[in-house]
């Protein structure tokens, strides 16, 4: 398949793992975050751990939206949809997530009308195709998401859609890593950067990251290849003693970003003053609110939030995670009170949740190592 | 983990503490499993009930014969490739064929909704009879209820068929051994995949059909070849080829190593999962099998299948391991390997 098979060419990678391993220092430990959820997975589902050196050691980032949002906005979104008769649509991935009295799907098992769409232009389809019912989207993600959903407003604006709104949960990439390079407890060697926020957002945003901290970022591609060809780049800048940006992932990434996607997203949002994120707490200009042009058509400015705030269960250790300072397995509930199916987190639920990419592909391998090295 | 234990790996008794039933519950994966095993079975065959099949083995007057049942609530009732009617006899053939028997009579159910054009049921109707046909069984009773409006989907059928055992066969999983050969009878996801499709809650084009048909001719072809040999059959419908797999391993205490190369499975498949972040091995499918084959007799079940109509691209697909215990695990020809686990949830709502 066209775009795919090229890049998991078994002659290739096994070359590009040769390379990396000729230009590891193995007396050096390389810790190498990937930033985005979607190389998260691709980790684990392509199972790159087993190609790489033992010295370098891959730490999930932040980048994963439905695992940043904290608790409480779930409730916020689940209960505007309860105020009155409403189509609650989200992504696949935020309806297993829970909230403090549960996730949209099992609201979804108790009567309330929650539909998966797949974009957000479907949900505004269904508000067409259902004109005396109000559609809610519920709306996340980075850069990557974004300009969809300021595309889609624009449209109910100027089509003059009044029964759909969204309840804005967009977030932006850079605050994140900037906390993630403020937090005491993270040391890194360099980073993988975003591959899809970087098609919109382009590659100028992550100078900073060299000129202050001195750090390499290569913006990567998803596919094994993708990924390990970064981490080739990000070996040889480090053995250079360079530091600076370079896009892996050229054939989708433009080194300016998506003028269009920017224009429409600066059209339709604006920064808040400060949102809160599970697990690095509150970080200023980080999230996205929507413009009061579109008042009409913003859930929050439309109903009344309830603006529930929900602490995390204590022994959950998300924030450790999800900042990268603990792996997924060396959280206490893992794999016990916490699992794909029983999520206590939203990192086990999202396909792009350290957690639930861990424990789909590697919780039993691991389990599996320590037992045969329990026997030896 | 450092305290991982075997027990890790394999889970004792499941308990069902949901406390209620969500959709995830019906779609084949480990909730489905959940509850029947922590639920249903216990209470209705025993505590003591070996591993679940896809027929149930029964002794009258001294004969064994297999029984099974299948509840079909299929949306949309019809696909390109067949519509619900076609599935409702497809299916159970298919549950008595990988559990070695030969279909001999259904019996139906129809749960109707008050409204449904007439012609719509004739159709489905229509489409039982031929693929009855087709499948050499019978129909030999039914019955009918309807629903006030609003109360059902248009219409869901239950069909129940009895078969009688082929010879000389034991599929049992606890007789599965390392060093075992699994078989896969064709490409996977085409049935899942167009469902999802034809639903046209997508945007998605792709010239896909379902694969729903009676496997039973290939399974004949496969134990007369490698009777002796074939040690265990499932087809993958809902979860897919990794919910049959885990199953397996677990009730087996072995591991499965398939090998993704050699797993067929068709380019607009392919695509679909790629858009949607979907794993093929967990689609539906309505006209493959999986079985597990002693290695000695593998070479000869793979040519007499690819050999068999509709069997060209039946593929050896991986082999059983001691480890990793429990678990199913997939190679990929670059060198790295996953985990690949039941179904968890509902990714494709009702689609069988």
């Amino acid at each position: 398949m066209k775009f795919v098979d090229e890049f998991r060419e078994p002659e290739l990678i096994t070359k590009t793992a040769e390379e990396i391993r000729r230009l590891c220092d193995s007396g050096r430990h390389y810790r190498f975050m990937e930033v985005c959820g979607g190389h998260t997975h691709a980790i684990y589902r392509f199972g790159l751990r087993d190609l790489l050196p033992a010295n370098i050691e891959l730490i999930h980032g932040p980048g994963c939206p439905v695992c940043v949002l904290p608790m409480g906005r779930i409730d916020d979104g689940v209960a505007l949809a309860q105020q009155t008769d409403v189509i609650f649509a989200a992504f696949g991935d935020m309806m297993r997530v829970p909230g403090a009295n549960g996730s949209p799907l099992e609201h979804k098992a108790r009567g309330m009308d929650v539909r998966i769409v797949y974009s957000p232009s479907d949900a505004l389809k269904l508000a067409r195709a259902n004109p005396d019912r109000h559609v809610m989207f519920f709306a996340i993600g980075f850069e990557t998401t974004a300009p969809s959903t300021a595309l889609t407003l624009m449209r109910a604006k100027s089509e003059g859609i009044r029964n759909f709104s969204v309840f804005c949960n967009h977030v932006t990439i850079i605050p994140a890593i900037r906390a993630i390079l403020d937090s005491p407890d993270m040391r890194l060697d360099a980073f993988i950067g975003p591959g899809h926020v970087s098609t919109v957002i382009g590659c100028r945003p992550y100078e900073w990251i060299v000129t202050n901290e001195h750090m390499p970022i290569v913006i990567s591609g998803f596919e094994p290849l993708d990924m390990l060809q970064s981490i080739v780049m990000l070996l040889r800048q480090l053995k250079a003693g360079e530091a600076k940006v370079e896009n892996q992932y050229k054939r989708v990434v433009p080194w300016e970003g998506n003028r269009a996607a920017l224009r429409a997203m600066a059209e339709v949002f604006q920064l808040r003053p400060y949102f809160e994120w599970r697990g690095l707490g509150f970080i200023s200009q980080s999230a996205l609110r929507i413009r009061d042009a579109y008042a009409e058509w913003d859930a929050e400015q439309r109903f009344r939030v309830p603006g529930i705030r929900v602490t995390d269960p204590k022994a959950a250790q998300c924030g450790e995670v999800l900042k990268g300072v603990l792996k997924p397995h060396q959280c206490k509930l893992f794999g016990r009170e916490c699992t794909p199916e029983h999520p206590i987190g939203a990192l086990m639920v999202s396909s792009e949740g350290s957690c639930a990419a861990y424990y789909n592909y590697e919780h039993h391998k691991t389990a599996m190592v320590n037992i045969l090295s329990q026997t030896a | 983990m450092s305290s991982a234990s075997v027990a890790d790996v394999i889970p004792a008794r499941v308990r069902f503490r949901d406390s209620q039933i969500e959709m995830s519950h019906g779609a084949g994966g480990k909730a489905s499993r959940r509850l029947v095993e922590g639920l249903i079975a216990p209470l209705l065959c025993g505590e003591s009930s070996g591993p679940l099949g896809d027929a149930a083995q029964v002794l009258m007057n001294g004969a064994r014969i297999a029984i099974t049942t299948d509840g079909f609530v299929v949306k949309p009732l019809t696909f390109p490739g067949g519509s619900i009617g076609e599935l409702a006899v497809n299916g159970t053939v298919n549950d008595l064929a990988v559990s070695a028997a030969r279909a001999e009579a259904l019996v139906v159910s129809f749960v109707l909704e008050a409204g449904l054009p007439t012609e719509v049921l004739e159709a489905e109707v229509r489409a039982m009879a031929n693929a009855a046909r087709t499948a050499g069984v019978g129909i030999a009773g039914g019955d009918t209820k309807v629903v006030e409006h609003g109360k059902a989907d248009r219409m869901y059928i239950t069909t129940t068929g009895i078969g009688t055992p082929l010879r000389n066969v034991r599929i049992d999983p606890r007789s599965v051994r390392p060093g075992d050969k699994v078989l896969l009878s064709g490409p996977i996801g085409d049935h899942g995949i167009t469902i999802l499709l034809a639903r046209g809650e997508l945007d998605l084009e792709a010239d896909l059909r379902s694969d729903t048909r009676s496997v039973f001719p290939l399974v004949e072809a496969l134990l007369t070849a490698a009777g002796p040999g074939v040690r265990w059959m499932r087809d993958p419908t809902r979860g897919g080829v990794a919910t049959s797999l885990n199953e397996l391993a677990r009730d087996c205490g072995l591991g499965i190593v398939i090998h993704e190369d050699r797993i067929p499975v068709r380019d607009a498949v392919r695509g679909a999962c790629e858009l949607l972040g979907l794993d093929p091995l967990h689609i539906a499918n309505e006209g493959q099998f999986l079985a597990i084959v002693a290695p000695e007799y593998a070479d000869a079940a793979i040519n007499t299948l690819n050999l068999a109509n509709g069997g060209e691209q039946a593929a050896v697909i991986g082999e059983v391991c001691e480890q990793p215990a429990g678990s199913v695990l997939v190679t990929a020809s670059y060198g790295g390997s996953r985990i690949v686990d039941m179904l968890v949830g509902d990714p494709l709502p009702r689609i069988c």
